[in-house]
């Protein structure tokens, strides 16, 4: 593992600036704290949504329209082993209700002064290891359940992705409004 | 513009065109989506690798993330790797900007329910973290590369692992913190 360590300069710095610029925003956007994160999955404090939500519609618009103009070769999807992923997706969840952070906001929490995100991320590399021995197993066992590839919604339904995008954008902003007009009344009481 | 940077909380409106932004100049510029969790297993395996680089050679999973095409292991401090340590980095510059760095171990919210025993928070975080990354190995990815990148490119196992976090980590909550009245608002700006 060791015999090649480090990636090429250029690739570290690319990823040295990105991690900075993310973990700036969601420092800033008070996603890495442990109250805003727990209260999301208990519906008093919406933050993580919004700007989960955001990201993805803008996110969408920017990507799909770089595809089309032929300013990216191509997408970078995961594929669909729905067992696993929604199984996961089910552990995952209780994880990050007990830590109260995920992956990503565990690591800026860090740098924000959360010394139990710390705990955290050690509790998460001996996960990691133990997840590897169990890798064979779930590999064999649940991986090939509703397998279906590196799929979009887009690639499944025959219909313009653009569809979807637009659907999205004005769910997110028919909830953000909601959302917005709940909190001001919320405020005034 | 310093004015902006010294403020302590930034909409999550603006954070999210951000990030969202952030996701267009990674497509652009290295053809990689955003994604901190796999990582984890590049860090884990790494260490095992001190003591046992035998069985970690062996394993089919260090393979399945790491492996080189002609055999051997690709580059572990690879571009996510760089990207999750100045992570760290770039929360600390915008907490000491904003004044709003504090060395804390028990979250208010868990101490206004389990107490302010520092021990106990720290078992959970740890429980926790342990429980995460299980999860999001098993998903193939976590709330940056299923969630946002995932999310983004319309990903049908994205999505899939999305909505069953929400749902999982909201049954939790509610084991965890009771299903009591939801006082929406009131505690929006519980910092």
């Amino acid at each position: 593992m060791f015999e090649h360590f480090f990636a090429d300069p250029r690739t570290i710095l690319m990823g040295v600036i990105t991690g900075l610029v993310f973990g700036f925003l969601l420092q800033k956007g008070g996603v890495t704290r442990y109250n805003v994160i727990v209260n999301q999955f208990r519906f008093r404090d919406f933050t993580v949504l919004k700007t989960m939500l955001t990201a993805i519609v803008v996110g969408a618009v920017g990507v799909y329209a770089m595809l089309q103009l032929g300013m990216i070769k191509g997408l970078s999807v995961k594929s669909a082993e729905l067992a696993m992923n929604a199984g996961g997706g089910l552990v995952f969840g209780v994880g990050m209700v007990l830590l109260g952070y995920c992956p990503g906001t565990a690591l800026a929490a860090v740098g924000q002064g959360s010394r139990d995100a710390a705990v955290g991320i050690a509790g998460a590399l001996v996960g990691a290891a133990v997840y590897a021995e169990a890798y064979p197993w779930l590999a064999r066992v649940v991986e090939p359940m509703w397998k279906f590839g590196k799929v979009t919604f887009a690639d499944v339904t025959h219909v313009s992705p653009w569809w979807f995008i637009a659907g999205l954008a004005a769910f997110a902003v028919g909830l953000f409004v909601l959302l917005e007009k709940r909190e001001r009344r919320a405020a005034v009481a | 513009m310093v004015g902006l940077l010294r403020k302590p909380r930034w909409s999550p409106y603006v954070v999210g065109i951000g990030i969202g932004v952030l996701s267009w100049a990674t497509f652009y510029f290295m053809g990689k989506a955003l994604g901190t969790s796999t990582s984890f297993v590049g860090a884990a395996g790494s260490a095992l690798c001190t003591v046992a680089p035998e069985h970690v050679a062996e394993n089919a999973y260090y393979v399945k993330e790491y492996g080189a095409k002609g055999g051997g292991f690709k580059p572990i401090f690879d571009w996510q790797m760089a990207l999750d340590i100045s992570l760290v980095l770039g929360a600390f510059l915008a907490a000491m900007l904003g004044r709003t760095f504090k060395a804390e171990s028990v979250p208010t919210v868990w101490a206004e329910r389990f107490g302010p025993s520092v021990a106990k928070r720290y078992a959970a975080a740890f429980v926790g973290g342990f429980i995460l990354i299980f999860g999001a190995r098993m998903a193939g990815g976590c709330t940056s590369g299923h969630g946002i990148s995932g999310g983004l490119q319309l990903a049908v196992s994205s999505w899939t692992f999305f909505v069953s976090m929400f749902v999982s980590g909201v049954v939790a909550a509610a084991v965890l913190f009771g299903f009591g009245a939801r006082r929406a608002g009131k505690e929006a700006g519980h910092v």
